[in-house]
Protein backbone atom coordinates (compact mmCIF):
# COMPACT_ATOMS: atom_id res chain seq x y z
CA UNK A 1 0.00 0.00 0.00
CA UNK A 2 1.07 3.31 -1.22
CA UNK A 3 0.13 7.18 0.22
CA UNK A 4 -1.46 7.96 -3.24
CA UNK A 5 -3.86 4.43 -2.21
CA UNK A 6 -5.14 5.78 0.68
CA UNK A 7 -4.62 10.36 0.75
CA UNK A 8 -5.33 12.54 -1.87
CA UNK A 9 -4.61 16.38 -2.18
CA UNK A 10 -6.89 19.11 -2.29
CA UNK A 11 -6.09 19.37 -6.11
CA UNK A 12 -6.96 16.03 -7.36
CA UNK A 13 -9.99 16.10 -5.11
CA UNK A 14 -11.08 19.25 -6.92
CA UNK A 15 -10.12 17.43 -10.23
CA UNK A 16 -12.74 14.65 -9.66
CA UNK A 17 -15.21 16.37 -7.73
CA UNK A 18 -17.51 15.28 -10.39
CA UNK A 19 -15.85 11.80 -11.46
CA UNK A 20 -18.15 8.59 -11.50
CA UNK A 21 -17.76 6.51 -8.82
CA UNK A 22 -16.08 9.31 -6.74
CA UNK A 23 -18.14 9.87 -3.38
CA UNK A 24 -16.75 12.80 -0.71
CA UNK A 25 -18.09 12.04 2.89
CA UNK A 26 -17.54 14.80 5.51
CA UNK A 27 -17.73 13.51 8.98
CA UNK A 28 -17.70 15.88 11.64
CA UNK A 29 -18.76 16.07 15.08
CA UNK A 30 -19.89 20.07 14.35
CA UNK A 31 -22.63 19.48 11.24
CA UNK A 32 -23.49 22.62 11.28
CA UNK A 33 -20.03 22.90 9.58
CA UNK A 34 -21.34 21.23 6.58
CA UNK A 35 -24.49 23.04 6.40
CA UNK A 36 -22.59 26.24 6.05
CA UNK A 37 -20.58 25.03 3.15
CA UNK A 38 -18.81 22.06 1.94
CA UNK A 39 -16.98 20.38 -0.64
CA UNK A 40 -19.63 20.37 -3.82
CA UNK A 41 -21.28 16.98 -3.78
CA UNK A 42 -20.53 15.40 -1.07
CA UNK A 43 -22.83 14.40 1.77
CA UNK A 44 -22.02 14.67 5.78
CA UNK A 45 -21.85 11.49 8.11
CA UNK A 46 -22.42 12.66 12.09
CA UNK A 47 -20.06 10.22 14.16
CA UNK A 48 -22.04 10.48 16.95
CA UNK A 49 -25.66 10.08 15.62
CA UNK A 50 -25.00 7.70 13.09
CA UNK A 51 -22.01 6.11 13.56
CA UNK A 52 -22.87 5.46 16.90
CA UNK A 53 -24.95 3.39 18.71
CA UNK A 54 -27.43 4.90 20.82
CA UNK A 55 -28.19 3.32 23.25
CA UNK A 56 -24.76 1.15 24.42
CA UNK A 57 -21.43 2.85 23.91
CA UNK A 58 -20.30 0.83 21.39
CA UNK A 59 -20.20 1.10 17.34
CA UNK A 60 -23.68 0.53 15.00
CA UNK A 61 -23.55 -3.02 13.84
CA UNK A 62 -22.94 -4.21 10.55
CA UNK A 63 -26.84 -4.46 9.51
CA UNK A 64 -26.49 -0.60 10.60
CA UNK A 65 -23.92 0.40 8.64
CA UNK A 66 -25.32 -1.41 5.55
CA UNK A 67 -28.15 0.74 6.23
CA UNK A 68 -26.42 3.72 6.41
CA UNK A 69 -24.39 3.49 3.60
CA UNK A 70 -27.72 2.53 1.24
CA UNK A 71 -29.48 5.56 2.98
CA UNK A 72 -26.18 7.83 1.56
CA UNK A 73 -26.20 6.49 -1.70
CA UNK A 74 -22.91 4.70 -1.27
CA UNK A 75 -22.04 1.57 -3.10
CA UNK A 76 -19.53 -1.15 -2.51
CA UNK A 77 -17.59 -0.18 -5.49
CA UNK A 78 -17.31 3.25 -4.74
CA UNK A 79 -14.18 5.40 -4.16
CA UNK A 80 -15.26 6.83 -0.75
CA UNK A 81 -12.76 10.44 0.27
CA UNK A 82 -13.22 11.13 3.79
CA UNK A 83 -12.84 15.09 4.55
CA UNK A 84 -13.44 16.89 7.91
CA UNK A 85 -12.73 19.23 10.01
CA UNK A 86 -10.46 18.99 13.28
CA UNK A 87 -7.45 18.30 11.68
CA UNK A 88 -9.35 15.22 9.95
CA UNK A 89 -9.82 13.77 13.22
CA UNK A 90 -12.96 12.30 12.52
CA UNK A 91 -12.72 11.95 9.12
CA UNK A 92 -9.69 9.18 10.02
CA UNK A 93 -12.09 8.06 12.88
CA UNK A 94 -14.46 7.54 9.79
CA UNK A 95 -11.54 6.03 7.25
CA UNK A 96 -10.54 3.39 10.50
CA UNK A 97 -14.58 2.51 10.50
CA UNK A 98 -15.14 1.88 6.83
CA UNK A 99 -11.72 -0.41 6.96
CA UNK A 100 -13.14 -2.00 10.36
CA UNK A 101 -16.58 -3.14 8.19
CA UNK A 102 -13.93 -4.03 4.81
CA UNK A 103 -14.90 -1.09 2.35
CA UNK A 104 -12.64 -1.65 -0.44
CA UNK A 105 -11.60 2.12 -1.72
CA UNK A 106 -11.71 4.42 1.12
CA UNK A 107 -9.11 7.71 0.77
CA UNK A 108 -8.39 10.87 3.46
CA UNK A 109 -8.54 14.08 1.97
CA UNK A 110 -5.14 15.81 2.88
CA UNK A 111 -5.69 18.66 5.36
CA UNK A 112 -9.14 18.25 5.48
CA UNK A 113 -11.66 21.43 5.58
CA UNK A 114 -8.60 23.49 6.92
CA UNK A 115 -6.83 22.82 3.82
CA UNK A 116 -9.46 23.00 1.19
CA UNK A 117 -10.39 26.65 3.40
CA UNK A 118 -6.99 27.86 3.39
CA UNK A 119 -6.21 27.26 -0.29
CA UNK A 120 -10.02 29.26 -0.88
CA UNK A 121 -11.24 26.09 -2.73
CA UNK A 122 -15.33 26.15 -3.65
CA UNK A 123 -17.77 25.50 -1.10
CA UNK A 124 -21.23 24.54 -2.07
CA UNK A 125 -24.57 24.41 0.32
CA UNK A 126 -26.36 22.18 -2.16
CA UNK A 127 -27.14 18.59 -0.68
CA UNK A 128 -26.54 16.22 -3.21
CA UNK A 129 -29.41 14.12 -3.73
CA UNK A 130 -27.97 10.70 -3.78
CA UNK A 131 -29.85 7.05 -4.91
CA UNK A 132 -30.03 4.68 -2.43
CA UNK A 133 -28.00 2.17 -2.47
CA UNK A 134 -28.20 -1.82 -1.05
CA UNK A 135 -24.52 -1.68 0.32
CA UNK A 136 -23.10 -4.94 1.88
CA UNK A 137 -20.84 -4.49 4.85
CA UNK A 138 -18.14 -7.18 5.81
CA UNK A 139 -18.08 -8.63 9.50
CA UNK A 140 -15.87 -6.36 11.87
CA UNK A 141 -12.23 -6.42 11.49
CA UNK A 142 -11.25 -6.81 15.11
CA UNK A 143 -7.69 -7.16 14.09
CA UNK A 144 -7.51 -3.60 13.41
CA UNK A 145 -10.09 -2.55 17.26
CA UNK A 146 -8.21 -3.14 20.44
CA UNK A 147 -10.57 -3.90 23.81
CA UNK A 148 -9.72 -2.64 27.06
CA UNK A 149 -8.60 -6.49 28.41
CA UNK A 150 -5.89 -6.53 25.18
CA UNK A 151 -4.98 -3.52 26.38
CA UNK A 152 -3.97 -3.92 30.05
CA UNK A 153 -2.50 -7.04 28.55
CA UNK A 154 -0.34 -4.94 26.94
CA UNK A 155 1.12 -2.73 29.08
CA UNK A 156 5.20 -3.45 28.94
CA UNK A 157 4.73 -5.95 26.25
CA UNK A 158 3.42 -3.78 23.01
CA UNK A 159 3.89 -1.03 21.86
CA UNK A 160 1.49 1.63 23.60
CA UNK A 161 1.23 4.83 22.23
CA UNK A 162 -0.59 7.59 23.92
CA UNK A 163 -2.06 9.99 21.06
CA UNK A 164 -2.98 13.49 23.79
CA UNK A 165 -1.65 16.50 24.59
CA UNK A 166 1.67 16.65 26.73
CA UNK A 167 -0.44 17.90 29.35
CA UNK A 168 -3.14 15.04 28.87
CA UNK A 169 -0.17 12.28 29.17
CA UNK A 170 0.73 13.67 32.35
CA UNK A 171 -2.68 14.35 34.01
CA UNK A 172 -2.44 17.59 33.84
CA UNK A 173 -5.65 18.40 31.86
CA UNK A 174 -8.50 15.41 30.93
CA UNK A 175 -9.33 16.81 27.66
CA UNK A 176 -8.19 18.89 24.32
CA UNK A 177 -8.17 22.89 25.65
CA UNK A 178 -10.94 24.03 23.49
CA UNK A 179 -13.29 21.78 26.31
CA UNK A 180 -14.36 22.54 29.78
CA UNK A 181 -12.38 19.90 31.80
CA UNK A 182 -15.00 18.58 34.42
CA UNK A 183 -14.60 14.94 34.14
CA UNK A 184 -15.14 11.51 35.92
CA UNK A 185 -12.75 9.59 35.19
CA UNK A 186 -8.92 9.59 36.55
CA UNK A 187 -6.21 12.01 34.64
CA UNK A 188 -2.54 9.70 33.99
CA UNK A 189 -1.62 7.38 30.90
CA UNK A 190 -1.40 3.84 30.45
CA UNK A 191 1.74 2.42 32.12
CA UNK A 192 4.13 2.10 29.37
CA UNK A 193 2.70 4.18 27.20
CA UNK A 194 4.71 6.72 25.50
CA UNK A 195 3.59 10.21 24.59
CA UNK A 196 3.58 10.74 20.14
CA UNK A 197 0.91 13.46 20.61
CA UNK A 198 -1.00 13.06 17.29
CA UNK A 199 0.04 16.41 16.12
CA UNK A 200 3.67 15.56 15.66
CA UNK A 201 2.32 13.74 12.52
CA UNK A 202 1.11 16.64 10.48
CA UNK A 203 1.57 19.78 9.49
CA UNK A 204 0.17 22.92 10.50
CA UNK A 205 -2.26 23.08 8.07
CA UNK A 206 -3.58 20.07 8.75
CA UNK A 207 -1.40 17.63 6.24
CA UNK A 208 0.16 14.45 7.20
CA UNK A 209 3.99 14.66 7.11
CA UNK A 210 6.29 12.32 4.56
CA UNK A 211 6.86 9.70 4.75
CA UNK A 212 10.35 9.79 6.08
CA UNK A 213 9.37 12.41 8.45
CA UNK A 214 6.59 10.17 10.20
CA UNK A 215 9.67 7.09 9.88
CA UNK A 216 11.60 9.07 11.95
CA UNK A 217 8.91 10.53 14.53
CA UNK A 218 7.61 6.95 15.25
CA UNK A 219 11.35 5.43 15.35
CA UNK A 220 12.92 8.38 18.00
CA UNK A 221 9.29 7.88 19.95
CA UNK A 222 10.79 4.18 20.66
CA UNK A 223 8.48 2.24 18.18
CA UNK A 224 9.53 -0.85 18.48
CA UNK A 225 8.40 -2.40 14.93
CA UNK A 226 8.85 -5.79 15.66
CA UNK A 227 5.87 -5.35 18.55
CA UNK A 228 1.93 -5.06 17.47
CA UNK A 229 0.89 -1.67 18.22
CA UNK A 230 -1.92 0.18 19.92
CA UNK A 231 -3.09 3.79 19.94
CA UNK A 232 -5.02 5.42 21.95
CA UNK A 233 -6.43 8.77 23.15
CA UNK A 234 -9.23 10.36 24.79
CA UNK A 235 -12.34 8.90 22.71
CA UNK A 236 -10.03 7.26 20.11
CA UNK A 237 -10.38 9.70 17.57
CA UNK A 238 -7.01 11.44 17.36
CA UNK A 239 -6.01 7.73 18.11
CA UNK A 240 -7.64 6.87 14.24
CA UNK A 241 -5.25 9.78 12.84
CA UNK A 242 -2.16 7.69 14.51
CA UNK A 243 -3.80 4.65 13.20
CA UNK A 244 -3.85 5.92 10.00
CA UNK A 245 -0.24 7.31 9.76
CA UNK A 246 1.27 3.94 11.08
CA UNK A 247 -0.75 1.44 9.44
CA UNK A 248 -1.62 3.04 6.03
CA UNK A 249 1.09 5.42 5.53
CA UNK A 250 4.46 3.45 6.59
CA UNK A 251 2.30 0.30 6.89
CA UNK A 252 3.24 -1.34 10.49
CA UNK A 253 0.82 -4.52 10.08
CA UNK A 254 -0.74 -5.12 13.59
CA UNK A 255 -1.66 -1.73 14.70
CA UNK A 256 -5.11 -1.24 16.38
CA UNK A 257 -7.43 1.54 17.25
CA UNK A 258 -8.65 1.17 21.41
CA UNK A 259 -11.94 3.55 20.50
CA UNK A 260 -12.52 3.28 24.39
CA UNK A 261 -9.22 4.84 24.75
CA UNK A 262 -9.06 7.22 28.18
CA UNK A 263 -12.60 7.71 28.82
CA UNK A 264 -12.87 3.93 29.46
CA UNK A 265 -9.54 3.15 30.74
CA UNK A 266 -9.21 6.53 33.30
CA UNK A 267 -12.78 5.27 34.43
CA UNK A 268 -11.59 1.75 34.98
CA UNK A 269 -11.03 0.34 39.02
CA UNK A 270 -8.45 -0.78 39.51
CA UNK A 271 -6.00 -0.57 36.23
CA UNK A 272 -2.72 1.05 37.01
CA UNK A 273 -2.43 4.64 35.94
CA UNK A 274 1.01 6.57 35.54
CA UNK A 275 1.55 10.21 36.06
CA UNK A 276 3.84 12.57 34.76
CA UNK A 277 5.59 12.86 31.69
CA UNK A 278 6.99 9.26 31.87
CA UNK A 279 5.84 6.22 31.04
CA UNK A 280 5.88 4.78 34.09
CA UNK A 281 6.25 1.00 35.31
CA UNK A 282 3.65 -1.74 35.16
CA UNK B 1 -22.38 21.62 24.50
CA UNK B 2 -20.94 18.18 24.09
CA UNK B 3 -18.15 17.15 26.69
CA UNK B 4 -18.03 13.55 25.36
CA UNK B 5 -16.87 14.69 22.00
CA UNK B 6 -13.82 15.95 20.46
CA UNK B 7 -15.45 18.89 18.70
CA UNK B 8 -15.24 22.48 19.32
CA UNK B 9 -18.52 24.18 20.70
CA UNK B 10 -19.25 27.55 18.87
CA UNK B 11 -16.46 30.51 19.79
CA UNK B 12 -19.42 33.01 20.13
CA UNK B 13 -21.61 31.38 22.62
CA UNK B 14 -21.81 32.22 26.64
CA UNK B 15 -19.83 30.20 28.56
CA UNK B 16 -21.98 27.03 29.96
CA UNK B 17 -23.10 27.85 33.44
CA UNK B 18 -21.67 24.25 34.51
CA UNK B 19 -18.01 25.88 33.54
CA UNK B 20 -16.77 26.96 36.93
CA UNK B 21 -14.41 30.08 36.32
CA UNK B 22 -12.87 29.85 39.67
CA UNK B 23 -11.39 26.65 38.65
CA UNK B 24 -10.78 26.75 34.61
CA UNK B 25 -8.41 28.79 32.95
CA UNK B 26 -10.15 30.03 29.88
CA UNK B 27 -8.05 31.64 27.46
CA UNK B 28 -10.26 33.91 25.01
CA UNK B 29 -10.02 36.88 22.10
CA UNK B 30 -10.21 37.94 19.44
CA UNK B 31 -7.95 37.62 15.49
CA UNK B 32 -7.49 40.59 14.00
CA UNK B 33 -6.09 41.75 10.53
CA UNK B 34 -5.72 44.89 10.96
CA UNK B 35 -8.70 46.29 13.05
CA UNK B 36 -11.31 44.17 11.07
CA UNK B 37 -11.83 40.27 13.00
CA UNK B 38 -11.07 37.40 11.05
CA UNK B 39 -14.11 34.79 10.89
CA UNK B 40 -12.82 31.24 10.36
CA UNK B 41 -9.48 31.86 11.32
CA UNK B 42 -7.98 28.47 12.65
CA UNK B 43 -6.81 29.62 15.29
CA UNK B 44 -3.87 26.70 17.51
CA UNK B 45 -2.91 26.51 21.64
CA UNK B 46 0.35 25.71 21.73
CA UNK B 47 2.06 24.87 25.26
CA UNK B 48 4.91 25.85 26.71
CA UNK B 49 7.19 23.85 24.75
CA UNK B 50 5.67 24.97 21.42
CA UNK B 51 3.71 21.41 21.57
CA UNK B 52 -0.27 21.31 19.81
CA UNK B 53 -2.70 21.34 22.61
CA UNK B 54 -6.40 22.19 20.91
CA UNK B 55 -7.47 23.87 17.55
CA UNK B 56 -10.56 25.73 17.07
CA UNK B 57 -11.98 28.18 14.22
CA UNK B 58 -12.60 31.47 15.06
CA UNK B 59 -16.72 32.82 15.28
CA UNK B 60 -17.86 35.42 12.89
CA UNK B 61 -17.08 38.03 15.34
CA UNK B 62 -13.34 36.43 15.03
CA UNK B 63 -13.67 35.07 18.71
CA UNK B 64 -11.97 31.99 20.01
CA UNK B 65 -11.70 30.07 23.45
CA UNK B 66 -10.07 27.53 25.35
CA UNK B 67 -10.31 25.81 28.43
CA UNK B 68 -6.55 24.82 29.43
CA UNK B 69 -4.53 25.33 32.92
CA UNK B 70 -2.06 27.87 34.24
CA UNK B 71 1.05 28.56 32.77
CA UNK B 72 2.52 29.82 29.56
CA UNK B 73 0.58 29.60 26.40
CA UNK B 74 1.10 30.19 22.78
CA UNK B 75 -1.51 31.51 20.14
CA UNK B 76 -1.12 30.47 16.21
CA UNK B 77 -3.86 32.08 13.82
CA UNK B 78 -3.57 30.39 10.38
CA UNK B 79 -6.06 32.52 8.45
CA UNK B 80 -6.79 33.24 4.57
CA UNK B 81 -5.50 37.04 5.68
CA UNK B 82 -1.65 35.91 6.95
CA UNK B 83 -0.61 33.78 10.23
CA UNK B 84 -0.27 35.27 13.34
CA UNK B 85 1.28 34.16 16.94
CA UNK B 86 0.55 35.99 20.83
CA UNK B 87 1.74 34.33 24.36
CA UNK B 88 0.60 34.89 27.47
CA UNK B 89 0.99 33.53 30.94
CA UNK B 90 -2.41 32.31 31.89
CA UNK B 91 -4.00 32.20 35.68
CA UNK B 92 -7.07 30.70 36.64
CA UNK B 93 -9.94 32.53 35.78
CA UNK B 94 -10.29 34.15 32.07
CA UNK B 95 -7.44 35.62 30.78
CA UNK B 96 -7.93 37.92 27.58
CA UNK B 97 -5.49 37.82 24.44
CA UNK B 98 -5.51 39.53 21.11
CA UNK B 99 -4.14 37.85 17.87
CA UNK B 100 -2.96 39.59 14.88
CA UNK B 101 -2.69 38.01 11.31
CA UNK B 102 -1.21 39.65 8.16
CA UNK B 103 1.08 38.84 5.49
Amino acid sequence: MSREDVLVSADWAEKNLDADKVVFVEVDEDTTAYDGGHIPGAVKIDWKTELQDQVRRDFINKEQFEALLSRKGIANDDIVVLYGGNNNWFAAYAYWYFKLYGHDQVKLLDGGRKKWELDGRPYSTDVPARPATSYTAREQDRSIRAFRDEVVAAISRSNLVDVRSPDEYAGRLLAPAHLPQEQAQRAGHIPTAISVPWSKAANEDGTFKSDDELRRLYAEAGIDDSKSTIAYCRIGERSSHTWFALHELLGHSDVRNYDGSWTEYGSLVGVPVALGDEPGQA
Amino acid sequence: MSTDGCGAPAQDTPLPASVDVEKETVITGVVRAGDAPVAGAYVRLLDASGEFTAEVVTSQAGQFRFFAAPGTWTLRALSREGNGDATLAADRGINQVAVTVGS
